[in-house]
């Protein structure tokens, strides 16, 4: 069924009574061409394009929870490509592409709105640095402006301009970056994917590999053996645990990030901003919430939950940047948990099991990742070879020293 | 997050800086065969457990010990702490 203006005005004439449901509930094959691991943002995004786009259709994607349940049901929904490395700003560009033909593509309302993201500069270095990274966005060619105080009070009259320690020098802009309705993605895409055949199987979890001869034969799970010609592996946060039934260590530590809501209010943040002299970025949601967040707590957690140390220093930030955000009273907060890399990078690669593809790393950044990570981990899957964005992506860059560190800080996730 | 430090007694966590893996205090011989692999494997590779976890924290806040904490990553609970200097110890460095 194509969802269209037509047919909610035919719908509500008629009693709503043709709605069907967005996607089938199959009990699983014993087969596939291709298993994917995770039913979240990357793994059906991954699905859909496999479908659509590579015309594989013996597809399943296996979820231990409901879909959508996991980050992509729980992130700031921020989407931007403002990267500086050569290894990321192509890639996250082609994502932010993929973003603009998105709810044409999957046929579903994901809300993408291009309110636009600027970040703000505080200091001449600050200045240089950003001056820099807007030169090489362009460059890759994705948009960038860069603006001075001025320009950035005209927007954002409310800010904390002349605080005494962090005053607001100036912003770079990236006009086409924004938000999107983060649960809209899962869904569109998740039904997307069940239309072009691809079987959704939920409340399903992977209890171990069926790996013989340094091959992966497929997945055992709650619900039986399944077999696959392959297995991509798209668990954000559980990858490690997931790829350790394999046998494998990753580069990767898991840990746990915050975010919050407040009570609704009037419109008030046209757009996305973020505090260059800490660690705070806001927008709002277009229920009114003004929906924001920080750093990550900084230490191992597979609690999807986290401390009040860092609660207290992201509301410092929102205090600093903007006071008026003081007299709003949080409404909800929640922890999701990162697969933080240890060069804050993704990894979209083949593993050393033949039949075994892995896709994570995404550290608290994967939101804004979803539509390419999805094409490039189903080009991958589909061709053996990576898609020319993601060739970075390696899992034997920590051994050849190709390491795409955005901010510069080695092999510590809990500072990326 | 309490930690009670073997020291002080209990303290705030954000009194402390977490570095990561208690692995970490075990830097392998430069001078071995295969140091590569083995400095790939210290420097990049984890467990990653989703359960009990030995990790390294400083009290950077504090007396500036290092120590080692067990910790349970999945619900945050706190079942022992070291003095990073003892565990190394028991292990023979360092005499």
């Amino acid at each position: 069924m194509r969802y269209s203006g037509f047919k909610v005005i035919k719908e509500a004439l008629t009693g709503h009574k043709g709605w069907t449901p967005a996607w089938r509930e199959p009990e699983p094959k014993p087969h596939y061409d291709i298993v994917i691991i995770g039913g979240g943002g990357h793994g059906l995004s991954t699905a859909h394009y496999l479908s659509k786009v590579f015309g594989l259709r013996n597809v399943a994607v296996i979820e231990k929870g409901w879909i959508g349940g996991g980050n992509v049901g729980r992130n700031t929904t921020i989407i931007r490509s403002n990267y500086l490395l050569d290894g990321n700003e192509p890639f996250y560009e082609f994502s932010l592409k993929l973003w603009e033909g998105l709810e044409q593509d999957v046929n579903y309302n994901a809300m993408v709105s291009q309110r636009g993201i600027i970040n703000l500069i505080h200091t001449d270095a600050q200045r240089d640095a950003f001056t820099r990274r807007g030169n090489a966005m362009i460059l890759n060619g994705a948009d960038a402006e860069l603006l001075d105080a001025e320009q950035v009070r005209k927007e954002y009259p409310f800010l904390n301009f002349n605080d005494a320690r962090f005053p607001i020098k100036g912003g770079l802009a990236q006009r086409r970056g924004g938000t999107v309705r983060h649960d809209a993605v899962a869904w569109g895409y998740a039904r997307s994917a069940d239309s072009h055949g691809v079987d959704i199987i939920q409340n399903c979890e992977v209890t171990g590999f069926r790996i013989e001869n340094g091959k992966c034969l497929g997945v055992e799970t709650s619900k039986g053996f399944i077999g696959a010609g392959k297995v991509g592996c798209a668990v954000a946060g559980n990858s490690g645990r997931v790829m350790g039934m394999a046998g494998m260590r990753l580069p990767i530590e898991s840990h746990v990030l915050q975010a919050f809501v407040s009570e609704g209010l009037k419109p008030v943040l046209p757009g996305v901003i973020t505090f260059g002299a800490g660690h705070f970025y806001v927008s709002q949601s277009d229920k009114g919430g003004l929906v924001f967040g920080g750093d990550i707590d900084g230490y191992n957690s597979y609690a999807q939950r986290g401390n009040l140390p860092v609660v207290e220093d992201v509301c410092e930030g929102g205090m600093a940047l903007m006071p008026m955000i003081g007299r709003a009273r949080l409404l909800r907060m929640w922890g999701g948990i990162m697969d933080m890399s240890m060069d804050g990078s993704p990894i979209i690669d083949r593993t050393g099991i033949d039949g075994l593809y892995f896709n994570g790393g995404w550290c608290y950044g994967g939101f804004k990742a979803t539509p390419a990570s999805g094409f490039c981990f189903a080009h991958l899957l589909a061709k053996d070879e990576p898609h020319p964005t993601a060739t970075a992506y390696r899992f034997d860059r920590f051994r050849t020293g190709r390491m795409i560190d955005e901010k510069g800080m080695g092999n510590q996730p809990n500072l990326h | 997050m309490i930690i009670h430090h073997p020291l002080l007694g209990p303290r705030d966590s954000s009194e402390f800086v977490y570095l990561g893996d208690a692995s970490l205090i075990n830097r392998p011989d430069w001078q071995a065969e295969d140091a590569t692999e083995a400095f790939y494997d210290y420097a990049y590779l984890r467990d990653n457990p989703a359960g009990e976890h030995r990790e390294l924290w400083f009290h950077e806040g504090g007396d500036r010990s290092w120590l080692v904490v067990t910790r349970n990553t999945a619900t945050h609970e706190i079942s022992k702490v070291e003095l990073a200097r003892d565990v190394a110890r028991a292990q023979g460095r360092s005499k």
